[in-house]
């Protein structure tokens, strides 16, 4: 697969403290990478890497076949964890000033900032102060600068952060849409939620090191367990459950349903069909739920990260 | 190196649009004038009162010394004794009483000399009134012993040694003294720009820390583009503001004095003319006076300014980067306190080699080696410069001054582009030495 961006083998050292050993990671062209870890791990350090802000003492990062070299600058948008504006300059003078650093000539850059004051309907807000603002709407234009120059990779760092609901749904679907135009995103957010909704890659970084990294699925479905999430209508529960447990691995589960099941889990063999689960229970009651367990990102982050 | 370009505009136009710059720029030169007006005005109102003065001279030896002048009139009293003088004072409202009294010679009569007055007499003129008695005294006292006053006044020596240097430039104590305030001025004023620029840029350092955007800007230009152009942005921002004084200040000082200040021009007039009549007078002092002229015209004036900028803009840099990285290092203003001194103590020992090493020896070794040390030259070499320094000297100034100025932005920058990205703990020395290494 064609990868946009590559890092190979990444070491940086603070003083005595190594804050990143030995990671690599593969960002695949037009996909959303999800950057995960605890607090501390190592993420914005990468980041910082990718972005060139830091250089790493050993290993290398190639962008679109190229060692990262300070023209890509450019072609990277990123949006900081730590973000603000500069509070007493005028939103339109700023979005130009930031633009233009990023290599835009003022009348491009122009277009591109009407084209988005008019997407987010914010033109008026051109001649107001940073200090003027909410907290959202400082968000919005910070957004917007970062994706302003049309950047091949694009890094955001918790971008739902300072969102309402409704903000923080129209910015996932502008990531979503950057990204059918051909953008590669990377992602790092603490809201496995939205890892989970948009993600097709994850690496997870524990203590500087990577410990998991992958196609989502592919992790996913190394991580289930073969457990299905059962619900049964009989008169006898008891009953049943005994029969069951002789059977079966049977663990209690919780699930609301409106009518008074027999609730529980059931972890049948590797490989096995869960057709015959199936027809066991039918034989004992009426089936109203069967649904595999399939672990979430939530799962799989904390699962992996106490582990190591 | 475009984003130079980029980052410095900014900085330049964000320092020159703010309110309080604005305000600053227009109002220091008007609070100038205005307090200097206001000076002028209220001497001129103290000294266009006239004083009268009565005097009371039982000794009949001073009646002709007390002539009337523009600003003290003297009023004779006689055959009156003192207490019916003092009533007599008191009634008029004069200013005071001077009471000499009879006596066998004059040192006794000088001791019982009075002044009588409602409040305490003004130095000024008491001074006057003292001198008049005192030559009167003197010229009595010369006559008792056998002395021609006149004769004895022509054996007065004035002693104004004839300054001159090798090259046969005449130069003058007064001389020394002109180049001492030109160097002065020159010296204090960077001292000053220095502090309140250095400031300025630590200040803006600070706030993109504190307002976070600073990711935002070093994920698009390196640390040090940015680092050199607030300082280059700073540096014109303090530029256009000296300029704006020294215009708006000068116009208005020429508006001031031409709607009120008739007076204050008269007053300058009055004195010229003064000091135009002495010198006619007298032609020893005609010469001093076009030596003096003449110093301030051969006063290295061209070299001084070019000068002047160069060392401003050498140390001005040199300085800024320090404050810079200070600036980078902490996480608000009350912070920086503890790194001030290491900047702080060579700018103070710079205007204290300057005002005290270079008065005394502006060529001895002191003086020479602080005008070569990068953080104290700006300064000393300035006040160096008009008493005559050899320009290679000046040079190798100069070199040494931009050189460290290219070492320690290096190392400010590797200071700010770590410190910048820090947050929340006050470094000490030992950190930041080891920031130097990453």
């Amino acid at each position: 697969m064609d990868n946009l961006l590559v890092a190979e083998n990444i070491v940086k050292n603070f003083g005595e403290f190594r804050a990143l050993n030995n990671v690599s990671i593969e960002v695949p062209k037009g996909s959303i990478f999800g950057l995960l870890g605890p607090n501390g791990a190592g993420k914005t350090t990468l980041i910082r890497i990718i972005n060139q802000i830091a250089m790493p003492d050993e290993g290398l990062v190639i962008l679109d076949g190229e060692n990262l070299k300070p023209e890509h600058i450019r072609d990277i948008g990123y949006l900081p964890e730590e973000r603000g504006l500069y509070k007493t300059m005028k939103v339109g003078e700023q979005a130009l000033y930031l633009a233009q650093l990023k290599g835009l000539s003022k009348a491009e850059a122009k277009k591109q900032l009407k084209y988005w004051f008019d997407k987010f309907e914010i033109g008026d807000w051109w001649n107001k102060k940073i200090q003027e603002l909410s907290k959202g709407m400082a968000q919005k234009i910070q957004f917007i600068v970062t994706v302003l120059h049309k950047p091949k990779l694009l890094i955001f760092d918790e971008p739902f952060s300072g969102f309402d609901p409704i903000n923080a749904n129209m910015i996932k679907d502008e990531i979503l849409q950057l990204r059918d135009e051909g953008a590669t995103v990377i992602f790092s957010t603490h809201r496995m939620e939205s890892v989970e909704e948009l993600c097709d890659n994850i690496a997870l970084i524990h203590e500087s090191n990577k410990i998991l990294d992958g196609k989502l699925l592919d992790i996913k479905r190394e991580y289930k367990s073969n457990t299905f999430e059962i619900g049964l209508l009989t008169d006898h529960k008891a009953e049943v459950i005994q029969n069951l447990k002789e059977k079966f691995q049977v663990t209690d589960a919780t699930f609301k349903t409106i009518n008074d099941e027999l609730k529980f889990n059931i972890k049948i063999e590797n490989g096995a069909s869960p057709n015959q689960l199936i027809s066991h229970l039918t034989s004992k009651g009426e089936l109203t739920h069967f649904v595999e367990v399939i672990p979430s990102v939530n799962d799989i982050f904390i699962q992996t990260v106490q582990n190591n | 190196m475009n984003h130079l370009g980029l980052i410095t505009k900014r900085e330049f136009l964000n320092k020159v649009k703010n309110k309080s710059f604005i305000l600053m720029t227009f109002l220091s030169p008007l609070i100038m004038v205005g307090v200097i007006t206001l000076v002028v005005y209220l001497t001129q109102l103290n000294n266009d009162k006239v004083h009268t003065i009565s005097v009371l001279d039982e000794s009949e030896l001073f009646a002709n010394e007390f002539v009337d002048t523009e600003s003290t009139k003297y009023d004779r009293l006689e055959s009156i004794d003192l207490e019916t003088a003092k009533k007599l004072v008191q009634e008029t409202g004069n200013y005071g009483l001077l009471y000499i009294p009879k006596g066998d010679n004059i040192d006794a009569i000088a001791d019982k000399i009075k002044f009588f007055s409602e409040e305490s007499p003004s130095l000024m003129v008491m001074d006057r009134i003292e001198d008049k008695i005192e030559e009167k005294a003197r010229n009595i006292k010369l006559k008792n012993s056998g002395l021609d006053p006149v004769a004895v006044n022509k054996l007065k020596v004035k002693i104004n040694a004839n300054l001159e240097t090798f090259e046969g430039e005449k130069t003058s104590k007064e001389g020394s003294l002109l180049k001492l305030a030109a160097g002065g001025i020159a010296g204090y004023l960077l001292f000053m720009f220095i502090i309140i620029y250095g400031n300025m840029i630590m200040r803006s350092v600070i706030e993109e820390k504190t307002s976070r955007i600073i990711e935002v800007i070093i994920s698009s230009v390196k640390p040090t583009q940015l680092l050199l152009g607030k300082i280059f942005g700073t540096t014109l921002a303090g530029i256009t503001q000296f300029l704006t004084w020294v215009i708006v200040g000068g116009l208005l000082f020429v508006i001031v004095s031409a709607v009120f200040g008739i007076d204050i021009a008269g007053a300058q007039m009055e004195q010229q003319q003064e000091v135009l009549n002495q010198v006619a007078n007298n032609p020893a002092a005609q010469d001093g006076f076009n030596v003096l002229l003449q110093e301030f015209l051969n006063l290295p004036i061209a070299n001084l300014i070019v000068m002047f900028i160069f060392f401003f803009i050498g140390g001005y840099l040199l300085y800024a980067s320090l404050y810079a990285a200070i600036g980078a290092a902490v996480d608000n203003e009350t912070d920086t306190q503890q790194f001030m001194l290491p900047i702080i103590m060579p700018l103070m020992l710079a205007i204290y080699v300057g005002f005290f090493t270079v008065i005394e020896n502006p060529h001895g070794t002191v003086s020479q080696v602080f005008s070569y040390i990068p953080f104290t030259s700006p300064v000393v070499m300035l006040m160096r410069i008009p008493f005559g320094v050899p320009i290679w000297q000046q040079l190798i100034s100069l070199v040494l001054l931009f050189g460290t100025f290219f070492v320690t932005v290096l190392l400010a920058a590797k200071i700010y582009r770590v410190g910048i990205l820090m947050y929340g703990k006050k470094p000490s020395y030992k950190e930041l030495a080891k920031w130097l290494k990453y």
